[in-house]
């Protein structure tokens, strides 16, 4: 039996074949024509299930053994009006929308994403998205780049080394230099002795990677008031945080993973990228438009195409064209399904939750180095060993924090903790006190 | 002329914050400091029911490959299986973190593992990456390779050659990893031999292809074309968008390339998703396997993720890879076998070929000879010059039948461009009802193409009016006039 990929496709009947199909491929040297092609066989669609089952099966996925993984990507709940939303294969089944008329429902739906983010982090326009938040990084960096024509980026030494790396990747070879700014004992960047002559931009994070709320949101400003300011922001944050625009930012950019999108092993995020609109014209990637159609009827499309490389090529501000459009259209749906307040309750029961763990860590013996408020990620110190701590609890089926001794050996046996909604107070209770299990049978031994 | 075959559907659907109410910001219990608080967050609240049904009515003004043929040129719009979706939705799948420890992932991993070692077989490389998220994404990768490998060969080469057929992404992504563009123009719709090695010389760093071109030809002297970049000292870049026409029947790195990417959104049936996520691995040879991002996957007893790669470009995405896109790029390779797979090739190839030699003896030009690979280009310069009707007129009138567009004025070196892939998973009935509309439009009154679409939920849109307004966010709806 044909599998069903290629089942049912009737080939035109013999007398309508224009030659025989070995005749279309005669243009392929002799040589390289492929003798033989060291596939297996094909399966049918019930064999490659249960294939995939057994394979799959070998991963344990975080409600068997729940995680406290911090960083810029956590479990969060994805509501089952999303699901169902972004599973019509009307919208996932399409392509980038060239023509309007015929994908109004999309571009209508970006609208609404653009619109909401927008009102999130105030800033004017916001793209249909880039890969993730640290592509967004990269693309914010050159785009600084374009806007002042000047090639030095500062970042904080205190973000992820995935967004170090890849921004580096994508300004390396434009001579653009990055320096980073150290931070204080608080857990902030020290921008104390910022000089940002012959800067194209600033990258600050709010909250930044260890958790921890920015509180210096005037002196922010006037700091970076002669570049342009880039801030990384968690959009669920600012259901609470006063948004970026207030404290001067010119580019914001994302993580919206967490925007009802499942973690899929961190694939695929949801780049969220904005600016104020005096920069759009040297923004990166797709902008939805609203217009007209011929009788009067508003309608959307995609706009400000010239900067982009269908169009302009080498000289396009992006070579963008794929993002994460679906992404964005489950971000929609969940930011439509909380509303305002909604988001607001959600970020709160996250920062909530997330001190609940760290008061109970505290109890238990781990430091604190960083005395700020933080949202649902922070750091502590691990009286023992972290690895060891690890190991001990994924035996008890839990993951604990992301260790941090790799990039920040100054911090000893540190680890990220990220907390979210998905983490009940049971359940926190029930992790705090595998480790207060685990820390005693040590101290015994 | 009356159509009764096509009305898409029709809701006059407003935006969402026209359709909720916003409610007062309440910062009782918002535990920052007050000087943090933000003051206002005007994010409608509407009950759950109404959502579904504006999503639901949108998503009706939406066509997708499930709705009906999608011929865009060089995009391959084939049947995503549903198999897929299902699996891709499994708990197993979605519930993980990238974080977890790699004893919680081997199902992933090993699935990442296999999918490398099957791209392998598929284009003739020693090895791949799954991270790139897109084909785009892809082409930086490549071309940071080779800034790497030259680099360190203690060479300067800052020039990337392209054809004046490639796709945009090409020069963009060369430009982003720092290199010049020379462009060269085509013969005939082929690689010219002569232009090509008229620019090589000791600073071209790499000559990206598409193979077959954009034209969706078969560049034939391609063993030539290798050997001459090679000579320049220089590499030889697979852009793999077109795949789908050699899939089992030849590979990239038998023909010479030094580094290749896939579009497993296009060849390997992973859906576009409304333009993404996608997913553009890269492969290559064995002297640049080095240079590949971190981590790589390796297997002992359990599969794990290596980190130990001194000369690794360190990563190009923040983790591993669009997973979903990978899994449905795997599942489609299992299930369709190495015989599947050149059987979808032949099909897809033949298709394009049949609706080509239906176009024959009809208003629509077709430049350069007539064989073609799975895709081909159509010119309606004729149909301008005598009727005023353009490419766009056109694309826009075939949703007036129902059917999707092809990609319109490109390549650039075609003159009123309709660049039409068909795929595999299109029936006779689809092809020849999709060439009687081409042909159908080209004898219909001008008067009514130049004014379509007339049976689609909206009219003609006005792009022009969208970039004056720079309406981009609905605070600024406002500025929209209610009617022209």
């Amino acid at each position: 039996m044909e599998n069903v990929a290629t089942q049912n496709l009737s080939m035109p009947p013999k007398k309508n074949r224009l030659n025989n199909i070995e005749a279309f491929f005669t243009d392929i040297p002799k040589k390289i024509l492929l003798k033989k092609f060291d596939i297996p066989k094909g399966i049918s669609e019930m064999e490659t299930k249960n294939k995939l089952k057994h394979i799959l099966k070998k991963n344990i996925p975080f409600d068997e053994a729940p995680s406290f993984l911090g960083g810029s990507v956590k479990p969060h709940y994805v509501p089952a009006v999303v699901k169902a939303i972004v599973n019509r294969s009307e919208f996932f089944t399409s392509y980038t929308p060239y023509q309007p008329e015929f994908s109004q429902g999309i571009l209508h739906v970006l609208f609404e994403y653009q619109s909401m983010i927008a009102e999130l982090t105030g800033m004017d326009t916001i793209n249909i998205s880039t890969y993730d938040s640290a592509t967004a990084l990269g693309e914010a960096a050159l785009m600084s780049s374009r806007i002042t024509k000047k090639n030095r980026f500062i970042i904080p030494a205190n973000i992820s080394w995935e967004k170090k790396t890849v921004l580096r990747n994508y300004v390396n070879n434009l001579g653009m230099e990055i320096q980073e700014l150290r931070y204080q004992d608080d857990g902030l960047v020290d921008i104390s002795e910022l000089n940002t002559k012959d800067v194209a931009g600033v990258y600050i994070e709010n909250p930044n990677f260890f958790g921890i709320f920015d509180t210096r949101l005037d002196e922010i400003r006037e700091t970076t008031e002669n570049t342009i300011l880039i801030v990384g922001i968690n959009p669920l944050g600012l259901a609470l945080m006063r948004p970026p625009n207030e404290y001067g930012a010119d580019i914001i950019i994302g993580e919206g993973q967490g925007l009802g999108n499942h973690l899929n092993l961190g694939g695929s995020l949801l780049g969220i990228f904005g600016c104020k609109k005096n920069h759009v014209r040297m923004m990166p990637g797709k902008i939805v438009g609203a217009t007209h159609d011929k009788n009067g009827k508003r309608a959307y499309c995609m706009t400000l195409q010239t900067r982009e490389q269908h169009i302009r090529r080498e000289k396009a501000t992006s070579n963008i064209c794929s993002n994460e459009a679906l992404c964005a259209v489950g971000a929609t749906v969940y930011l439509a399904l909380l509303g305002g307040l909604g988001l607001q309750e959600l970020a709160i029961t996250n920062m909530e939750r997330a001190n609940h763990l760290a008061a109970l860590l505290k109890k238990y013996g781990f430091s604190f180095p960083f005395k700020k408020q933080f949202f649902n990620d922070f750091v502590a110190i691990s009286p023992i060993n972290s690895k060891k701590l690890n190991d001990a609890l994924l035996k008890r089926k839990f993951q604990g924090g992301l260790i941090l001794k790799n990039w920040f050996p100054e911090l000893g046996e540190s680890f990220l903790f990220g907390v979210t909604e998905m983490h009940s107070i049971e359940l926190i209770n029930g992790f705090a006190e595998e480790i207060h299990e685990i820390l005693q049978t040590i101290e015994k031994t | 002329m009356k159509e009764e075959r096509y009305q898409m559907a029709y809701y006059p659907e407003l935006l969402l914050n026209e359709l909720g109410t916003n409610e007062e910001m309440d910062n009782s219990r918002n535990p920052l400091p007050v000087s943090l608080q933000r003051k206002t967050l005007k994010l409608p609240t509407l009950p759950e029911s109404e959502i579904v049904r504006h999503y639901t009515h949108l998503s009706q003004m939406n066509y997708g490959i499930d709705t009906g043929i999608y011929p865009l040129g060089s995009c391959t719009m084939k049947y995503n299986p549903k198999i897929s979706e299902e699996i891709a939705n499994w708990d197993v799948v979605t519930q993980v973190h990238p974080y977890q420890d790699d004893t919680t992932i081997q199902g992933s991993l090993q699935i990442m593992f296999e999918l490398e070692k099957l791209l392998c077989v598929i284009t003739g490389m020693d090895a791949f990456t799954l991270q790139p998220a897109a084909g785009a994404h892809g082409e930086l990768l490549g071309m940071l390779i080779a800034q790497a490998y030259h680099k360190e060969n203690g060479e300067r080469r800052d020039e990337v050659i392209i054809s004046d057929s490639a796709h945009g992404t090409n020069p963009a992504s060369a430009k982003m990893a720092g290199y010049t563009v020379i462009e060269i123009p085509s013969h005939e719709g082929v690689v010219d031999l002569d232009a090509l090695r008229s620019v090589l010389s000791s600073k071209t760093a790499a000559f990206m292809l598409t193979n077959p071109n954009t034209l969706g030809i078969f560049e034939k002297d391609i063993l030539e074309i290798s050997s001459e970049v090679k000579k320049a000292g220089a590499l030889l870049y697979y852009d793999g968008a077109n795949m789908n026409a050699i899939m089992g029947k030849a590979r990239p790195g038998d023909m010479g390339f030094d580094i290749v990417h896939l579009n497993l959104h296009k060849t390997f049936a992973a859906p576009h998703g409304g333009g993404g996520p996608g997913a553009g691995p890269v492969g290559v040879r064995k002297d640049f396997k080095k240079f590949l991002p971190i981590p790589r996957i390796r297997r002992d007893k359990k599969y794990f993720f290596s980190y130990a790669h001194p000369k690794s470009l360190g990563k190009i995405s923040q983790f591993y890879g669009n997973f979903p896109v990978l899994l449905k790029a795997y599942i489609y390779i299992i299930m369709n076998g190495g015989d599947g797979l050149t059987k979808i090739t032949e099909r897809a190839v033949h298709n394009a070929n049949y609706m080509l030699d239906r176009l024959k003896n009809s208003s629509y030009l077709i430049p350069f000879g007539k064989k073609r690979m799975h895709e081909f280009v159509a010119s309606a310069i004729n149909l301008k010059r005598e009727k005023g009707i353009r490419a766009l007129d056109i694309a826009k009138r075939l949703m007036d039948y129902g059917f999707h567009a092809p990609t319109i004025y490109f390549p650039l070196i075609v003159n009123e461009a309709l660049m039409i892939e068909p795929t595999e998973t299109e029936t006779k009935k689809s092809l020849d009802d999709y060439i009687d509309a081409l042909i159908k439009i080209s004898k219909e009154e001008p008067s009514i193409v130049k004014t379509a679409p007339h049976h689609t939920s909206f009219q003609r849109i006005d792009e022009v009016e969208a970039t004056k307004n720079a309406i981009h966010n609905w605070k600024e709806i406002a500025r929209l006039s209610v009617s022209k």
